[in-house]
């Protein structure tokens, strides 16, 4: 009875079908919660690195005090804003108030069901992923309207309003531009295209490009229509409209403090990631490493495979250099232990990955080799992921906010008319193509 | 319909508003039907508002984002420099008026001073009036620095703050090496200036000339030919030359119109006329030209720098000025050109050791004037624009 269990259970964990079938659903699970800690963590690094990249841009130093270099700073945040006085005004609507954020923080979690990390990297194979996307993450500026009308204040009104408007006139330009990219997926010898995420990552690899590069210049213009109107749905500078510190003080969150204020930048940091993940997923090849028609093989695999360790080297080395750097004040001694730890840590990660890319080399069933597998798979995506995020603190140091109604020219006048004629001039190539 | 949320936030704000200023020339009365009405909204921005450059605050009349009408109230800063005047003596009474452009402190006592000299009938000596000018065009580069970096935070480009910032830093080094103070620097005194040049003086401020130009670049390089910058600024916040007249208003935002007026120019003090610089003009008198004009100022100024520091001529630096200043009983006006604009002091004096009347007419006070006119009609977002493009300093609007 026990061991039939037993047996039951193994063969349900080690069931070989795609994430989202009925056989795989611990897995589900387990997926789940890996990706809302992972979402977490990353949001905190990605605090302390917006923090530090953007002082770098500006000729400051960023947080330098709360451990070294900063690094602690994110969770004597977190911790700060957890002890905060919880208020809410008397004015505002409570129960509204109170959901308010978390409607922003389920919308934004919610979109990772469909990101596929890997090929069963994912939580689900939803067939409608795009759609399910696209849905659940216009769903985020609920949550800013209803923080607005909760708080019951000036400021946070016209935040909410121009927050509503701006989603409204981008979401069209973004599902065209979406679209598009779901044409080039039908492009093949069956004719039938796909809505699944992992679908249109696969397709991708089956054409042989990436669909950035589809249809030069297409497929391109695509991209930049759907980069610019995620940063335009995640509110982020320069479309920061609804925050607006200049003009709205903080916009819909001017009333939120402490925790809840922080679960509308979890919302946010989470929201970030999610888009970039689609971009990548939809134009940048998702999982696939760069060139994987031209460079396959076991010694391709292998060198690619080596990628990650060399990541997490480097990361070592320059909090290495950090340590060596230091000054020798006595001041600096916990500093620079707390560093060199850090450093130890970075380039005990790295060999650990150096050693499953070693072991793992053999394209076979082996635990090592499926495990290196998955870290590859992951590392590709988190890489071109990251670089958008490095994209969207980049952009908030250069440039100056757009006004509401020069937002609302750009969405309707511009990248509407633009995605649809791409829409139409895919749809008619990809024609003349099959 | 009993509780509906929002009346309570109408009843919180208005009579508050509408006490505090007694002759709106906004109408401000509750609507008839106070519930759910969908018409105008009144909103207090400021005095806590980070965009309002101190504690400004502006009552701004919204239809929406657009704005039907402002209303500034002012005095939050109020320390009555004026009648402090009055009971103190000329010498005394120098170091307040640093206090009230901060940013420009250099200007408003070159102001002061100036206006008690033409009292005493007493002119600087040559030396002295360089070294006037030097400082002064520094403090206006300084000043504008200061303009453009919260100008541009105001518009949502962050970047230009800090490098704004790290520039006026070697201004403020010759500023502490010369007088020993950073912002209020109380650097002339009646007659001429206290303090001899330091040594090294002229290479600090030859070194300034070389390394400033390359900033004013980058800050263009950022702004300039910004897509954004431009969408933001052009057209925002237009004022007609005429207009301008009518309010008083002077300094960048009058030339940014199409007036060629400066005083350093029109009424040449402190030997001004002995330098070789242009008035930038601009022509639609929107943000941008006054952005372009505020910019090529900074490049006139280091023209003007560079001859004074070239020129700098021998002599003694304090003209003959009796320790105890007691001018004939009379009445002066003088004007500079501050970096904001005209800076006036009208002095009376009854014969005395104090001023009878001391009135500063402040190019901030007077040019605030024109919000109301430049941001009827736009948008909540081109208020903060217009604020930050007239360059105000608080402590010089309320005295």
């Amino acid at each position: 009875m026990l061991t039939s269990t037993i047996n039951a259970f193994t063969s349900y964990l080690g069931s070989p079908l795609p994430p989202g079938n009925a056989g795989n659903q611990l897995w589900a699970l387990i997926y789940v919660l890996i990706i809302f800690a992972g979402v977490a963590v990353v949001v905190l690094c990605m605090n302390w690195i917006e923090r530090k990249a953007l002082a770098h841009f500006q000729i400051r130093l960023g947080p330098m005090r709360v451990g070294p270099h900063g690094l602690l700073q994110p969770i004597a945040d977190a911790l700060k804003l957890m002890l905060k006085e919880d208020i809410i005004p008397d004015e505002a609507d409570k129960l509204v108030f109170w959901v308010a954020p978390l409607i922003g923080l389920v919308a934004a979690f919610t979109v990772y069901t469909v990101i596929p990390f890997g090929p069963s990297q994912a939580v689900s194979d939803m067939n409608i992923g795009i759609l399910f996307m696209l849905g659940v993450s216009s769903l985020g500026v609920l949550g800013i309207v209803t923080a607005g009308w909760a708080s019951n204040s000036h400021y946070p009104l016209i935040g909410a309003l121009r927050s509503s408007a701006q989603m409204v006139s981008y979401e069209v330009a973004m599902g065209l531009a979406v679209v598009s990219a779901i044409l080039m997926t039908s492009l093949n010898r069956t004719g039938t295209g796909t809505l699944s995420m992992i679908g249109i990552v696969q397709a991708q690899q089956q054409q042989g490009i990436w669909f950035l590069f589809k249809f030069f210049p297409l497929g391109l213009i695509a991209f930049v229509i759907f980069a610019i109107a995620m940063v335009a749905e995640t509110n982020r500078s320069p479309f920061d409209l609804a925050e607006a510190e200049s003009e709205l003080t903080a916009g819909f969150h001017t009333e939120y403090s402490g925790l809840r204020w922080s679960l509308f930048m979890l919302a946010e940091y989470a929201a970030m990631i999610a888009v970039s993940a689609i971009a990548v997923t939809l134009w940048l090849g998702g999982w696939l490493h760069p060139f994987p028609n031209a460079l396959n093989g076991p010694a391709w695999e292998f060198i690619f495979s080596l990628f990650p360790g060399l990541t997490f080297g480097a990361l070592a080395l320059f909090a290495v250099i950090g340590t060596v750097r230091m000054p020798s004040h006595s001041f600096f001694r916990i500093q620079r232990a707390g560093l060199a730890v850090f450093a130890l840590l970075l380039a005990f990660i790295a060999l650990l990955l150096f050693v499953i890319a070693i072991l793992g080399r053999n394209p076979d069933a082996s635990i090592a080799a499926r495990f290196r597998e998955g870290i590859d798979y992951v590392y590709w995506f988190m890489l071109k992921v990251a670089i958008f995020m490095y994209l969207f603190i980049w952009y908030r140091a250069t440039w100056p906010r757009y006004r509401f109604d020069q937002l609302m020219k750009v969405g309707w006048k511009v990248m509407l008319p633009i995605s649809l004629g791409v829409l139409i001039l895919t749809a008619i190539v990809g024609v003349f193509v099959s | 319909m009993t509780d509906v949320p929002m009346a309570n936030v109408k009843d919180n704000t208005l009579p508050n508003a509408v006490s505090q200023v007694p002759s709106s020339h906004l109408d401000l009365e509750t609507p008839e039907h106070p519930y759910l009405d969908s018409n105008e909204l009144i909103i207090n921005m400021g005095p806590q508002h980070p965009a309002t450059h101190g504690v400004l605050r502006v009552i701004l009349k919204l239809d929406g984002e657009k704005v039907l009408g402002t209303e500034c109230v002012i005095g939050y800063l109020h320390r009555g420099v004026e009648k402090i005047a009055e009971n103190r003596t000329y010498t005394m009474f120098n170091p307040y008026v640093d206090r009230m452009d901060y940013v420009a402190a250099v200007s408003n006592g070159l102001g002061y001073c100036q206006a008690v000299e033409k009292l005493l009938n007493v002119e600087a000596p040559p030396r002295a009036n360089y070294i006037r000018v030097i400082l002064t065009e520094l403090n206006r580069i300084a000043s504008h620095q200061l303009w453009l970096g919260t100008h541009a935070l105001d518009i949502g480009a962050m970047t230009p703050l800090f490098y704004t910032f790290r520039d006026r830093e070697e201004i403020l080094k010759i500023f502490e090496k010369y007088c020993g103070a950073r912002l209020t620097t109380h650097a002339f005194r009646i007659g001429g200036c206290q303090y001899e040049t330091y040594a090294g003086f002229e290479k600090d401020v030859k070194n300034f000339l070389a390394f400033f130009p390359p900033k004013i670049d980058e800050y263009e390089t950022l702004l300039t030919g910004n897509r954004i910058w431009i969408e933001r600024t052009k057209n925002v916040g237009v004022i007609s030359a005429e207009d301008c007249i009518a309010l008083g208003v002077t300094g960048p935002v009058l030339r940014a119109s199409g007036v060629k007026w400066d005083i350093r120019k029109a009424i040449p003090y402190a030997n001004y006329s002995d330098f070789d610089f242009e008035i930038p003009i601009g022509e639609n008198g929107d943000t941008y030209d006054r952005y372009l004009v505020r910019m090529i100022e900074m490049r006139q100024s280091l023209r003007i720098i560079e001859q004074a520091i070239n020129g700098l001529p021998e002599g003694p630096i304090m003209a003959k000025v009796p320790k105890v200043i007691k001018p004939a009983p009379g009445e002066i006006y003088h004007s500079i050109e501050a970096p904001k604009g005209e800076l006036g002091y009208f002095i009376v004096s009854d014969g005395s050791t104090q001023p009878y009347r001391l009135r500063v007419r402040p190019p901030s006070f007077v040019n605030l004037q024109a919000l109301d006119l430049m941001v009827r009609g736009m948008l909540v977002a081109d208020v903060v624009a217009v604020i930050g493009t007239l360059d105000i300093v608080l402590g010089e609007v309320d005295r």
